[in-house]
């Protein structure tokens, strides 16, 4: 821009340059024209991405789930009004198990597999013996791609030949159980393998933190006379805020779009008895030969809400704690 | 002072030219998809025909590319094969043939083959059918054949459900194949007394619509063809008291069913019964592909579904048809009907078979000298029938099979309990997927 000349070795000195002053002075044109088209495409790309692929799909399947459509021809799209909300809420037999799965979920892995994660991490952190080694084998199902994940549990649950049934049958023999086929069992059979995986989650997350904290802080609690679990409660724990947010979200979140492991395990067609989740049924009815793109609009509206409620109530308290 | 002024902007400039340039290849990322959504996708090349495959197991994969290589022999046609896996590619199907398919692809027969020509997603293939019908049976056209009376699909090959059994257990332990229900039940409590599951049963997993070959002859065999289809079609209620005799026959049965079913995978099940540890199983002609001695086919043997009401006998025979279809706008008309026509001769049946002899093909001049005794015997079956019905999921729409009656029969075989709950469920959602 700056150069008006198109010879390489232009003199001496620069035109413009004497202008800058001047040009600062009056505020609003601080940007030359040349950057704020620059601006104007870095920022409106992405910002058109972000509208073309994730707002405009969000707002087609909330006007979506007030009609009845197959998914082929736009012509044949008809509104129904409330119709799918309805026969969700009243008449749609896998619904209300699902919500109730999710919540299991949720509860499960914020009572159990997040805590021991917090558990290990705090413990592997201090100097012990092969730490590293610990620390690589609970992360380590967190580097395996979940097909692996699934294929692994399916050879551990497997009713003729699996490992828990081998081991079951040693013990107390006669017992057969069906870990994944029973209804009853399914769900807490696929939490656990879940747990499997997102304790280690958990650990390195918090590993990170605990390795940025200032060792200084425990030793004034430990010259204070607190033991170890008073060190960690008052001391570790509150001190770490930013990482147990992290935490936090990231459980609410994983429990909320449980899909994938569920899906590999239940054999990859969609919800099985037992295991029906908000977003197995969301899938089942738009995804498959016959869609019904209405109604999974109307199940994929459902989860959005609940997951507004959850995310915005979070984001509400944080950031009010944050104001004061 | 001057090298500052003279290199400050060039790296200014080529910074910024880097960051246009990444945002230029964003931007065209970004157009890719909706360019090929709006084009008709590349050049279509008249010495080419695509086919989308959905045969992605060993044997089928290598049947196919032994009909498509023989094509290319006799028309000088290039085929590109597109091979999805099985699932896959039923789940996708509807994107699929929406979005830019190949020419020809593989499919199935029934009201699953006619809900897509309904919806216009393939083309009619009446002229395809002028020079290949004379090989075809009324049975196999009409099985061809859309709603609206056009042909839109190319039978290959079909397989019987039946129950399958080996031969020396039933020898060494002088077992006769049951042939009315009385004789049946009578044989699974025979079976559990000497130590073996009667019915092997596995449908964990993906594999629930396994049991859909039980619950579609019991069907069959108590209340007929006509009610059955009614029932698949939607235009019945599922509560009618005759469905719920349905449920009430297959609660007999279910304890002979085979321990921990619902974490079990059909092959596993099929296994069982190679292994000897069970003693029947309810299921289609592919068990053979769980074959891999080739002495044990000898000893595998079938019976068919034992009669329940004699005004029925055992007159229906379930027995899917694969083939082939022409999706909506092929880019290669002319090449595509020839490869149909190609694949509704006796000649590619007889290639196919050759290497996969899982099935029975449905060309009335196919050579049948090479089949084997279960192929015989199949073939037989299926010629003797008055009915002959696709599968639970063919004959229905498929949406309702898998979401609402697979599920909740799956739940019920858990705990068979009283059915009119779980026909109370299924009928709640019959008009979501069944309206006029």
């Amino acid at each position: 821009m700056s150069s008006v000349r198109p010879a390489p070795d232009a003199g001496p000195p620069r035109a413009p340059a004497p202008v800058r002053p001047a040009r600062s002075r009056p505020r609003p044109l601080r940007l030359g024209r040349g950057d704020r088209l620059f601006l104007t495409v870095i920022v409106g790309v992405p910002l058109l991405a972000l509208l073309v692929f994730v707002w405009l799909p969000a707002l087609a399947s909330i006007g979506l789930s007030f009609t009845t459509w197959d998914g082929i021809e736009p012509g044949d799209i008809q509104w129904v009004g409330l119709d799918n909300y309805r026969e969700i809420f009243t008449n749609y037999p896998p619904f209300w198990p699902a919500v109730q799965h999710n919540v299991v979920w949720l509860l499960f892995t914020a009572l159990l597999p997040t805590p021991f994660g917090i558990f290990l991490a705090y413990h592997l952190d201090r100097k012990i013996r092969f730490t590293r080694f610990y620390q690589t084998a609970v992360f380590l199902p967190m580097v395996l791609s979940l097909a692996v994940v699934g294929f692994i549990w399916e050879i551990i649950y497997n009713p003729d030949n699996g490992l828990l049934n081998g081991v079951l049958n040693g013990v107390a023999p006669g017992h057969h159980i069906d870990w994944l086929g029973d209804p009853d069992l399914n769900l807490w059979a696929v939490l656990i393998a879940s747990a499997w995986r997102h304790t280690g989650y958990i650990m390195i997350l918090y590993l990170a933190g605990l390795k940025g904290f200032d060792p200084a802080l425990k030793e004034a609690a430990s010259l204070d006379g607190a033991n170890g679990r008073q060190t960690f409660l008052k001391v570790v724990f509150p001190a770490l805020k930013p990482v147990n947010i992290i935490i936090l979200v990231v459980t609410v979140m994983e429990s909320l779009r449980a899909f994938d492991i569920v899906y590999v395990l239940g054999g990859g067609v969609g919800s099985k008895p037992g295991m029906e989740l908000l977003s197995l049924l969301i899938t089942d009815n738009i995804i498959g030969e016959s869609s019904h793109i209405g109604y999974g609009s109307a199940l994929a509206v459902v989860l959005l809400l609940v997951s507004l409620v959850a995310i915005g109530t979070f984001l509400a308290q944080t950031f009010r704690k944050e104001d004061q | 002072m001057t090298m500052q002024s003279r290199i400050t902007p060039v790296t200014g400039h080529s910074r910024r030219s880097v960051v246009r340039g990444t945002l230029g290849i964003g931007a065209a990322a970004l157009a890719a998809p909706l360019l090929t959504a709006c084009g008709g996708g590349p050049s279509s090349d008249p010495k080419t025909v695509t086919f989308g495959s959905n045969g992605a197991d060993a044997t089928p994969k290598s049947a196919y590319a032994e009909l498509t290589g023989a094509f290319t022999k006799d028309s000088g046609l290039k085929v590109k094969t597109n091979t999805v896996d099985h699932d896959t590619f039923q789940k996708s199907i509807s994107s699929y043939l929406q979005g830019t398919p190949d020419d020809v692809f593989t499919w199935f027969a029934g009201y699953r083959m006619q809900y897509f020509a309904k919806k216009k997603l393939a083309h009619p293939i009446d002229d395809v059918w002028d020079s290949i019908g004379s090989g075809f049976s009324d049975a196999a056209k009409q099985l061809s054949r859309g709603e609206d009376g056009k042909y839109y699909f190319v039978p290959l090959y079909n397989y019987p459900w039946a129950v399958f059994y080996r031969k020396s257990v039933f020898k060494e332990r002088g077992y006769a194949p049951p042939r009315t229900w009385g004789e049946f039940t009578a044989l699974a409590k025979q079976m559990r007394k000497d130590g073996l599951s009667p019915i092997a049963s596995g449908y964990g997993g993906g594999d629930s619509w396994s049991i859909l070959g039980a619950f579609d002859y019991l069907n069959l065999r108590a209340n007929g063809y006509e009610f059955h289809m009614s029932l698949m079609r939607g235009e019945v209620s599922w509560t009618d008291r005759r469905a719920s005799r349905t449920l009430d026959l297959w609660r007999e049965l279910s304890p002979y069913y085979q321990q921990g079913a619902g974490g079990r995978s059909w092959q596993d099940a099929a296994q069982s019964l190679l292994d000897k540890k069970s003693g029947m199983a309810v299921i289609g002609l592919f068990l053979g592909q769980q074959i891999t001695d080739e002495k044990l086919r000898a000893d595998i043997d079938f019976f068919a579904f034992p009669e329940i009401d004699p005004s029925f006998g055992q007159d229906t025979v379930e027995a899917p048809t694969d083939g082939f279809m022409l999706s909506r706008r092929p880019k290669n008309p002319e090449g595509a009907a020839k490869l149909l026509e190609f694949l509704g001769s006796a000649q590619a049946e007889n290639l196919y078979m050759g290497v996969d002899p899982s099935n029975v093909a449905v060309h009335s001049k196919a050579d049948t000298s090479g089949y084997n005794p279960l192929q015989k015997k199949s073939a037989e079956l299926i010629a003797s029938a008055k009915h002959i019905t696709q599968f639970g999921d063919r004959d229905s729409d498929p949406g309702f099979i898998s979401t609402v009656v697979l599920p909740g029969l799956a739940q019920w075989l858990g705990h068979p309990d009283d059915g009119s709950a779980l026909l109370k469920k299924i009928e709640s959602q019959r008009s979501r997927f069944f309206t006029a």
